[in-house]
């Protein structure tokens, strides 16, 4: 049913807002380095939380990625980011992550 | 002559400081610049930089200490990197990557060893502060948190994955430090405290409400959970950065502890560990610190509130002045006698210095992207 719920959010998401512009996706970079690193480390490679490198993502896909960014991890750390990100943003960071080889 | 003193002064221009210059360390400090893996050496007194260590490898959420001489710091890096530093000739001693990835480090109460907190492989090393030589490897088996230096050539440990805090106590073997593990401590641990005094250590618990303190004057340690229920009649926010234990102080006989998943500060009688007040605030805290004159405590915050400060009374729990000093303060260090106080501001690649009772803006330095600040005096506190 959640799953349902976000899956309906998601398409009425994408239907409504389009993806990030230049400067939105500027400021999303600078986010996931920034604030993801607070907990998974400024190069992604694992702190508190999980890496979250290209690498250590392979063979998940972005929308189970970025139904994790905007709801958090229940029972976990990972707090949903809803608030912050609309879910086109949120699928534009999950497919920065599992594209984007970092240092 | 002229000539000859012009010369001179070319010379000490153009080497790196030298530490025959004859200069005391009591006003200096370093800036964590975390991108970048360099410190910046600042002097308080000059409110300027004097120039740059780099090559420290991945500093974010780095933190330091300092040798008993406030001459050399040993640099913890995210990347499991611990490095001695010389401050006064601005130049890197020695480096060892210890671990896979660190978070945080202490050194004893005697200066000779040198802690430091590992998330992978989960456990603490100890290592000789003069060598940078390994001396001792615990495992704990889980991520490790708010590592402390208590008096007594002891470290105090809390353990994220296994709700454990682990006392070493290397007074009588360094490299078979004697170890008293406290069991059952509460759901994760996130961070933890030692007071002033090396006596309490304060853990804070991100997997259920509430905080426990660890007596360490109680043979064997006295275990004591307190406001098991804080803030749940209200839904929980969510948590965009861990607050940090560190900071949080003893002040007229009440700690100030950041709440978590609820934006306040909970006001808490040391004597009792009873709640006595709260304070709401703009966002979720992360370092709440008092002044050192303890009149005031002064909070930040987690994204997205992190462009702001706001500054507590001490004596009536109000917000007193709300300041936004800009994107990204990550931190803030005093000048130890608290006249003023040194602001991170990562985003805007500037350290901002304030007077800490006008709150006017003395000063700026340039900085990349700084995260913690941390001055010389830092060598002779305890539980840091």
């Amino acid at each position: 049913m959640a799953r349902l719920a976000l899956l309906l959010a998601l398409l009425a998401g994408t239907a409504v807002a389009g993806p990030p512009d230049a400067a939105r996706q500027d400021q999303l970079r600078h986010l996931v380095r920034q604030d993801c690193g607070s907990c998974h480390g400024l190069r992604l490679t694992g702190g508190l939380g999980r890496p979250i490198t290209a690498g250590a993502l392979a063979g998940r896909d972005v929308d189970d990625l970025s139904g994790v960014i905007l709801d958090g991890m229940p029972g976990t750390a990972m707090p949903g980011w809803r608030p912050l990100l609309t879910e086109d943003e949120a699928r534009w960071i999950a497919d920065y992550l599992l594209t984007t080889e970092t240092e | 002559m002229m000539l000859k003193a012009t010369l001179a002064a070319l010379l000490l221009i153009a080497s790196p400081a030298l530490a025959d210059e004859l200069r005391g360390t009591g006003d200096l400090g370093l800036i964590v610049e975390r991108e970048a893996g360099s410190l910046l050496v600042v002097d308080r007194s000059e409110r300027a930089a004097l120039g740059r260590i780099e090559g420290l490898g991945d500093l974010s959420h780095a933190s330091l200490v300092y040798s008993p001489d406030e001459r050399f710091a040993y640099v913890f890096g995210r990347d499991g990197g611990l490095t001695k530093v010389d401050i006064l000739t601005r130049q890197m001693v020695r480096r060892v990557v210890q671990a896979g990835n660190s978070i945080g480090g202490a050194i004893s109460d005697d200066g000779r060893l040198v802690a430091v907190a590992n998330y992978e492989p989960g456990g603490v090393k100890v290592f000789d502060a003069e060598t940078l030589e390994l001396v001792a490897d615990v495992p704990m088996g889980s991520k490790t948190v708010g590592i402390a230096d208590a008096p007594g050539s002891r470290f105090v440990v809390a353990t994220w994955d296994t709700g454990e805090v682990w006392i070493l106590d290397h007074s009588t073997d360094a490299a078979q430090p004697a170890v008293t593990k406290l069991e059952g401590i509460g759901a994760n641990p996130y961070d933890a405290l030692l007071t002033g005094d090396g006596r309490h250590y304060i853990v804070g618990l991100f997997g259920e409400k509430g905080l426990v303190q660890v007596d360490l004057w109680q043979d064997p340690p006295k275990v004591t959970r307190f406001l098991p229920d804080y803030g749940k009649d209200l839904p929980d926010l969510p948590v965009y950065k861990m607050p940090h234990l560190q900071g949080w102080t003893l002040a007229e006989g009440l700690f100030a502890l950041p709440a978590v998943g609820l934006h306040q500060l909970l006001w808490v009688d040391a004597a009792d560990l009873t709640e006595i007040a709260r304070t709401d605030l703009a966002g979720q805290p992360v370092f709440a610190l008092a002044r050192p004159d303890k009149r005031e405590v002064w909070v930040n915050f987690a994204p997205p509130d992190n462009d702001k400060l706001q500054v507590v009374d001490v004596l009536t729990h109000e917000v007193l002045d709300t300041l936004t000093p800009g994107k990204g303060v990550l931190h803030m260090e005093f000048a130890p006698r608290g006249r003023e106080v040194w602001l991170s501001v990562r985003d805007e690649d500037r350290v901002e210095i304030r007077d800490t009772r006008t709150r006017e803006v003395l000063g700026e330095i340039e900085a990349r992207a700084p995260s913690g600040i941390f001055f010389t005096d830092r060598a002779h506190r305890t539980g840091l």
